[in-house]
């Protein structure tokens, strides 16, 4: 693919959705094609990239993401993402990707207990990924977080690996938020095309509609996941 | 160390969204066999020694006035845990 | 019908041939509710005594939370003399589940706020977690999409043992169900007060957005078409007290009691928005009711009644979680998350598949006749047979007695200025007393930031929210290509209302037209949530129907209709006839503004150093009913500062046009608390600090710089200025006849100096406001 604007990236709906359409307005400000798929559909429709947005899927009733993770369209992602098709897993969406054990831990509840919804810090760890090629290393972002069960927790093997491997993407500043192991915010599988984080940067895309403007801030720190991916597919 | 599990159920003719849930997925997966799932909540709580009476009966109290809200579940049994069983 | 049905021994029912045979059975009437001669009113209506079932139909729709039969006289106000000016922008006026606003290039909004006090009180977190769930279905059954809500909460004092349960419960449940919807928090009020010890208030405000052709409104029209009772199946929920018509039907080894708490199920509701939403757009929806209070008796009779006047319900084909229920209690059931829709048959199929691809249990109950009568079949046999408008909409009307309280001139008397013309409050002299009664205020649970709660809401989501607390005003995008959105904002203040009902009820519009003013959208329409204590005591009443009086004259004033709203009447716990009998009365009072682009809004706060400072409007030694005289001195008495609506609406003039003209880089509107307190939470917006000097304000008004910091006269705001804008506004303001004096500027010291007085830097003063509530709640 060499053309931004024919770039289509898919947004996942399942029962319990609620970022979905904020997601395809961050795709569509980014420049590319937003294409709404449903969870019950096996079809990915041939796009070139894919969000599994945030929300409650299925209520988060029996654990974040178990049962969205048996979706006919998640088996179509598994599929794809082994093949390297680019997928940005959002809070909820973070949340089914591990479950689908494309990507490493778990999500619990936050430590404090309470739902948190505020504007997070975050340090970029690895500007490689295909979801984070647009930032600097080391950069400081702001995006909203706002979540119930956002404490990323894994074993001690594998949060040597995922920092050995700089897979862990993004690291809480300004104060860990949830109790995460290492501050995490955000890792990557091995390839680098899959990436979860618990923030929300589909909420930071639009001056005004995000965070604060303060300073030298925009509220706009999110819109460069997108591009990144649109500099991935053209360099692909 | 001793331990006495309190299993806390919603009320039966109270809404269960999470055995709900579940309940809706069960079948999309293959797991035809199961008519209903409610979804309750299961306490440990670890005693220092022996688990008395005296123990036994201030854990049923915590379970009905603490571990469980009377209005909305039920307190289905407070029981002993046998030595390294549920390990 | 279902197999058990069929199966089942054909039961003895209470039906209606058994009821006319039957005349002097003895019914539990008054248990459920009813009264002696309500009851023989439903007799001579049916002209025979009602079944079982009717009874709890009528029972249910004739309470004052359904019928509003205490209220109903005096809430005709708030459509008397509503001018066609006032009309112009509404699509749908009071009576509808909510109003529907006109704002331009074809979209309006809804919005509504409703109480969901007892239900709180009993199971905090499921109970204000379906308060939540109520008032969205309300707004979905206009056919718009909920895109926002507000809360409005009020709690008993924060130090009381029990308050810590409440407060818990209902933030997390006003968090949990509201979240997992994905509608955006942006604001609401925290209070707490002893007089709402017991009793406290849990209001929730929706707002939906839509096109014009979208609405859609609660009608069953149509004969032969189908009734669809839809969403979660009916249980046992919120009928507790009626179980004793258990005894009355064939049922063994039901429940001893019913369950009067609900459990809400908020993604059973987020599925059901997007399958109404998809239900809709694909046209298949002739009308559509949400289920409520009452239930399925509210629904069937309400749509039967503003239809072609006639529907048969087959109750059988009820889908039920709880296959116990008799006849009454699948009439009564309060179960969350459930909708009825009137489906012509040819779209029937399309309406089923699109429930069933959001996985929504559906089930055709019923059908349209002409028959002018509401008739229910179970098990074969006729248990209902009414007039559906005499169940919905011809329920008693009452004139209650209402008197002014013997108490209350006494109460109006015990000033704190004065009393019998020697001041007996101490006032703070010193520099230092004053910045020590300052930073008291700001740390105070009814000042201090609210954040311990609003950062448990999401408020980002949907991605429109362009102001959110704490701004003065929620802000929601509405059009995303134009910008074009609404500003939103609610208040109360239950101690201004109890030393005045009729005075306290405008001066919380006031307030809320004033924060909707601020951000520079234009008012246009109100939504109101009366709470009050029980209408049959005369004390309560009184205030219920100054408070209804009053606010029916503001809005007429101030140009805002009234839309819709709700009545919270019987919050009420202590003996009857004293001051404190009853909650302090609480008219929470919504206005919706208009903005041409909400990326234009008057932002809250200070925004950068170097900008002048301005108040606008008059200060004057009011501080009966204050935070001061609350905080320092635990008193209430006298009374409440004086409303000045023509005031109010010059301001708001001034601020659309500030906003036009780019004059205005920030604004704060200034009540409880007064000067100072806004002065804080303008530095804390963004950590920009300001030097203030009180002289020109002293001089001009004539007041004390202990008056002019914490007095809470209305009408006023601080409003910063770019320098070469300022003769622009000065200009402007003098044009419009709103009184201007420059008392600062912001600076880049990150510190609060009122000179002559005391310093606060940024650091203090947010340790202050911000420690308070994690400190108590944790």
């Amino acid at each position: 693919m060499s053309d931004l604007k024919s770039a289509r990236i898919g947004v996942i709906t399942f029962p319990g959705t609620l970022d979905d359409r904020d997601a395809a307005r961050a795709v569509r400000i980014a420049g590319a094609e937003a294409v709404s798929l449903w969870h019950a559909d096996t079809d990915l429709q041939g796009v070139d990239a894919v969000v599994v947005p945030g929300g409650f899927s299925y209520g988060d009733y029996l654990r974040a993401g178990a049962i969205s993770r048996f979706a006919p369209a998640m088996s179509a992602v598994v599929d794809a993402a082994k093949g390297g098709l680019p997928v940005l897993g959002i809070c909820n969406g973070f949340q089914i990707l591990t479950e689908t054990h494309l990507l490493p831990g778990s999500m619990i509840k936050n430590n404090h207990l309470h739902f948190i919804c505020r504007e997070q810090n975050l340090i970029v760890e690895n500007n490689q990924t295909a979801w984070t090629n647009q930032y600097e290393q080391g950069q400081t972002i702001t995006v909203p977080l706002k979540n119930q069960d956002g404490q990323f927790v894994a074993d001690q093997r594998t949060l040597d690996e995922l920092e050995a491997e700089g897979r862990v993407v993004f690291r809480y500043s300004g104060g860990n938020p949830n109790g995460s192991r290492n501050d995490i915010a955000g890792i990557s599988n091995e390839r680098g095309n899959v990436v979860g984080l618990m923030p929300h940067p589909e909420h930071a895309v639009e001056v005004g509609f995000g965070p604060e403007l303060t300073g030298s801030q925009t509220g706009t720190d999110g819109l460069a996941f997108f591009h990144s991916v649109l500099a991935h597919l053209v360099a692909a | 160390m001793a331990r006495v599990i309190v299993d806390v159920m919603p009320k039966p003719e109270i809404l269960d969204p999470q055995g709900k849930a579940v309940n809706g997925a069960l079948p999309r997966l293959g797991f035809t066999q199961f008519a209903s799932v409610r979804q309750g909540k299961r306490f440990e709580l670890e005693v220092e020694g022996e688990v008395t009476e005296e123990i036994l009966a201030a854990a049923r109290e915590a379970a009905e006035s603490v571990l469980s809200n009377p209005i909305i579940e039920d307190v289905v049994s407070v029981t002993v845990a046998e030595e390294g069983a549920d390990k | 019908m279902s197999d058990s049905a069929k199966n089942a021994v054909r039961p003895i029912l209470d039906t209606v041939e058994n009821a006319a045979a039957t005349p002097d059975e003895v019914q539990p009437f008054a248990e459920l509710g009813l009264k002696e001669d309500e009851y023989s009113r439903i007799r001579d209506l049916l002209g025979r005594r009602p079944t079982a079932a009717e009874l709890a139909m009528y029972s249910v729709m004739w309470s004052e939370h359904c019928s509003y039969k205490s209220s109903k006289v005096h809430l005709r106000k708030f459509g008397e003399g509503v001018t066609e000016r006032m009309k112009e922008h509404l699509l749908v006026g009071i009576g509808e589940n909510a109003g529907v606003v006109d704002i331009g290039q074809g979209w309006a909004v809804t919005f509504k706020v409703e109480s969901h006090n007892h239900p709180s009180f009993v199971e905090p977190y499921q109970g204000a977690a379906t308060g939540v769930g109520g008032i969205v279905r309300d707004i979905i059954s206009m056919g718009a999409r909920p895109v926002a809500v507000m809360d409005q909460l009020r709690f008993g004092a924060v130090d009381h043992p029990d308050t810590a349960r409440v407060v818990h419960g209902v933030v997390s449940g006003v968090g949990g169900y509201g979240n997992c919807l994905g509608l955006p928090n942006i604001g609401g009020e925290l209070v707490f007060d002893s007089s709402y010890q017991g009793n406290p208030l849990v209001n929730a405000l929706c707002l939906g957005v839509l096109r014009h052709e979208d609405i859609h409104l609660a009608n069953a029209s149509g004969v032969g078409n189908k009734v669809i009772l839809f969403g979660a199946r009916t249980g046992g929920d919120g009928i507790g007290g009626a179980s004793i018509l258990a005894s009355e039907t064939f049922e063994d080894g039901v429940p001893a009691k019913r369950p009067s708490v609900q459990v809400g199920d908020p993604f059973m509701e987020k599925v059901l928005i997007e399958c109404c939403l998809e239900l809709f757009a694909a046209g298949v929806v002739e009308g559509i009711q949400d289920l409520g209070a009452a239930g399925i008796s509210c629904a069937t009779s309400e749509l039967a009644s503003n239809g072609d006047g006639g529907m048969h319900v087959w109750l059988d084909d009820v889908l039920l979680r709880d296959p116990t229920l008799n006849a009454g209690e699948i009439l009564m059931s309060e179960s969350q998350e459930r909708m009825m829709a009137v489906v012509r048959p040819e779209k029937l199929d399309e309406f089923m598949a699109i429930a069933a691809k959001w996985d929504v249990e559906s089930s055709v109950i019923g059908e349209v006749n002409d028959s002018g009568r509401l008739t229910i079949d179970h098990h074969g046999q006729r248990i209902v047979d009414v007039d559906p408008k005499t169940v919905a909409h011809e329920g008693p009307v009452y004139h209650r007695p209402y008197a002014r309280p013997v108490w209350q001139d006494e109460l109006n008397r015990n000033s704190i200025s004065t009393a019998d013309g020697v001041i007996n409050f101490k006032r703070p002299a010193t520099a230092a007393e004053l910045r020590e009664t300052a930073l008291k205020l700001l740390a105070s649970p009814n000042l201090a930031s609210k954040s311990w709660v609003t950062d448990q809401y999401d408020r980002f989501v949907q991605g429109n929210t362009a102001g959110a607390q704490p701004d003065d005003a929620g802000i929601i995008r509405v059009d995303e290509s134009t910008g074009l959105g609404v500003a939103l904002a609610t208040d109360a203040n239950g101690r201004y209302a109890k030393l005045d009902p009729r005075t306290g009820a405008q001066l919380a519009l006031a307030e809320a037209y004033r924060n909707v003013a601020m951000s520079g959208a234009t008012p246009m329409a109100v939504t109101d949530c009366l709470n009050f204590g029980t209408p049959e005591h005369p004390d309560s009443m009184w205030q219920l129907v100054e408070a209804i009086e009053g606010l029916a004259d503001a809005c007429l004033s101030l140009e805002v209709p009234v839309t819709g709203g709700n009545v919270s009447l019987y919050n009420t716990t202590g003996e009857l006839g004293l001051p404190d009998s009853s909650i302090h009365p609480t008219p929470v009072v919504g206005v919706l503004g208009v903005i041409d682009d909400v990326r234009t809004a008057i932002p809250s706060g200070f925004t950068e150093s170097g900008l002048t400072v301005v108040q606008l409007g008059v200060t004057r030694g009011e501080l009966d009913g204050s935070a001061w005289a609350d905080v320092v001195h635990s008193h209430l008495g006298g009374v409440p500062p004086i409303v000045d609506l023509d005031a109010e609406a010059k301001l708001a003039s001034l601020m659309q046009q500030a906003r036009s003209a780019e004059l205005i880089a920030g604004a704060h509107d200034l009540s409880e608390g007064g000067l100072i307190q806004g002065l804080f939470e303008a530095m804390l917006r963004r950590d920009v600090g300001a030097d203030i000097d009180l002289i020109d304000i002293v001089e001009r008004d004539a007041v004390s710089a202990f008056e002019a910091l914490f007095s809470e006269s209305t009408a006023r705001a601080i409003v910063t200025v770019p320098d070469e804008r300022a003769e622009q506004l000065r200009e402007l303001a003098e044009e419009i006849g709103v009184p201007a004096v420059v008392i600062g500027r912001t600076n880049a010291n990150a510190k609060l100096r009122i000179a002559d007085y005391f310093d606060v830097t940024v650091e203090e003063a947010r340790t202050a406001f911000e420690g308070t509530l994690p400190r108590i709640f944790g």
